[in-house]
């Protein structure tokens, strides 16, 4: 496969370096190179919201940090935790007097380096507060939500959860609001080809010509099955089928869809998955409220899609409603 | 009694930097197995930042360590940077005041570094990680101790048991880290965070028994 690449070691440098003059009237980068901030953030007397991650998954992370959303996301290598320093200057560099909330997926290493990040942060006298997403469903079974990773998901987490900390509310009340924006949400993934971290060379995982693995994570994690690769009515009716039989929300219930493609998905194919997908939502009595299509949370190159049913209330709608100014979204 | 001076001893984790740097292609290869096979690469990054902050410098044992540790964390990432970072952090913590470190006093040090991992990490042994090879190395470092074998009898135990603890990975699942997506697929091949402990473990006690006084 041919690439836009420099030096294969150099790839995240390269892509922050390219991100920040693309998007100079919304972000700066840190003191901290492995650090992306708002232009407008710290903001006195607002709760900062940070999140982090392995890079590869752009737009996310760095691409929700912007106005009425993320003030600081601290940047990992591919597919690789952020650093806890990182972490710690994401939250500093967001931290407006009234506490930090940290906003990240359910993988070891960004569990292991928030933690640490949170005692660094408390010896200078930032508390921080964290939501961990775990809305994979295909990636551990109902009564083992903890376990779960965290995908998509994140996006609805980070817009409610940011514009809830827009709206001047206190540290605990921000998390609150973010843990119910995720606890709302349940994603599945299905992938049709593999992806490539640059300095490995080789794809990291195998999906066979004719087959597609249902239940994929965003590194290729394996899925539930691996299966004859079928038409797209079938595969999207299968997705929203498995979100929704784990979801089980009441009919009436008003939700959010975001459709996202994993990186070498065209969006042709992912507005013809929304088809079946919107018909199959409605099938079950549920209110489309708005619906996102687009590569909103990639893997490097990797063919497939994954789809994200958020349940709404009053509150996360108005929330959902306040306008954003940040790269990846509007 | 045969003790360790903890002064100038901060030369001991140039020999660890140095091993691991030796082993870069092959940490990675191990890892690129069942992993993403970057971990010989992000340990001898650390271990190497690590060392050319530490050349020409003559520390303690406890300052070398907190030097690697605070690199290991705050520079590396990924799970790896924080459960070695921590790990060595927690060993200078406890040998900072000490002007000689005795068996008592190594086996504590250990000991802490085993806590300071559980704290952060969720894995258990037999999750195919480098408790694997921690637990039962310092496990057998402490009974060496209690049945009175001296300082030096007790690290070549301790070796041992993390090279044993080491090959215990080869046949197991893992629970835990990227490879426990593969299932059954993680049998057969040794876990890179396992090997890389049992390296650092017994050029650790190499290098402590040729200082013992």
């Amino acid at each position: 496969m041919q690439r836009f690449i420099n030096d294969p070691d150099e790839v995240v440098e390269d892509t922050v370096k390219g991100f920040v003059k693309a998007h100079a009237d919304l972000v700066r980068r840190a003191e901290n190179p492995r650090v992306i901030v708002a232009r407008q953030a710290p903001v006195k007397g607002k709760v900062g919201v940070i999140t982090g991650g392995g890079s590869g998954h752009e737009p996310a992370f760095i691409g929700y940090t912007g106005v009425n959303m993320l003030d600081a996301v601290a940047v990992g290598e591919l597919f690789s935790s952020p650093t806890a320093k990182s972490f710690l200057d994401a939250a500093r560099e967001a931290n407006g007097g009234r506490g930090v909330v940290c906003l990240y997926g359910n993988y070891a290493g960004d569990n292991m380096n928030v933690k640490m990040a949170i005692k660094l942060a408390a010896k200078e006298g930032i508390e921080i507060a964290t939501v961990v997403a775990n809305d994979d469903v295909c990636s551990a079974g109902p009564l083992e939500r903890a376990k779960r990773r965290g995908v998509a998901g994140e996006i609805f987490m980070w817009k409610c959860g940011a514009a809830k900390a827009a709206q001047g509310a206190s540290l605990e009340e921000v998390r609150a609001t973010a843990q119910k924006a995720i606890d709302n949400c349940r994603s599945v993934g299905v992938g049709l080809g593999p992806c490539t971290l640059p300095a490995v060379g080789h794809p990291n995982f195998v999906i066979e010509p004719g087959t597609m693995e249902v239940g994929i994570g965003h590194h290729g994690e394996p899925g539930v099955r691996v299966e004859p690769l079928k038409s797209a009515k079938e595969i999207a009716a299968d997705m929203a089928a498995t979100v929704l039989d784990d979801h089980a929300l009441p009919p009436g219930t008003e939700v959010a869809v975001l459709l996202s493609g994993l990186g070498a998905t065209p969006l042709d194919e992912l507005y013809i998955l929304n088809d079946t997908m919107a018909e199959a939502i409605e099938a079950r009595g549920l209110k489309i409220y708005r619906t996102y299509v687009g590569n909103y949370f990639t893997s490097l190159e990797m063919v497939g899609a994954t789809l994200t049913v958020l349940a709404l209330d009053d509150e996360l709608k108005q929330l959902l409603d306040v306008e954003v100014h940040c790269p990846a979204m509007r | 009694m045969q003790q360790l001076v903890n002064a100038a001893s901060g030369e001991i984790v140039l020999a660890l930097a140095q091993i691991v740097i030796e082993n870069r292609a092959y940490l990675s290869e191990i890892d690129g197995k069942i992993g993403d096979g970057d971990h010989g690469v992000n340990m001898a990054k650390g271990f190497g930042l690590a060392a050319d902050r530490i050349k020409g410098h003559t520390l303690t044992l406890a300052e070398a360590f907190d030097t690697l540790g605070t690199v290991l964390m705050t520079e590396i990432g990924g799970s790896m940077g924080p459960l070695y970072g921590v790990m060595f952090t927690n060993f200078a913590e406890v040998i900072d005041k000490a002007e000689a470190i005795d068996a008592s006093a190594f086996g504590a040090m250990l000991r802490k570094g085993i806590e300071g991992i559980q704290s952060i990490g969720s894995a258990e042994v037999g999750d195919k990680t480098l408790l694997d090879t921690l637990v039962p190395a310092v496990d057998a470092f402490e009974a060496a101790c209690a049945a009175r074998r001296p300082f030096s009898e007790a690290l070549d135990q301790l070796c041992a048991a993390a090279e044993a603890g080491r090959d215990s990975t080869k046949d197991m699942v893992a629970k835990i880290g990227r490879a426990s997506r593969l299932g059954e697929r993680s049998r057969g091949v040794l876990d890179a965070g396992a090997t890389s402990c049992a390296l650092i473990l017994t050029t650790l006690a190499h290098n402590v028994q040729r200082r013992l006084q």
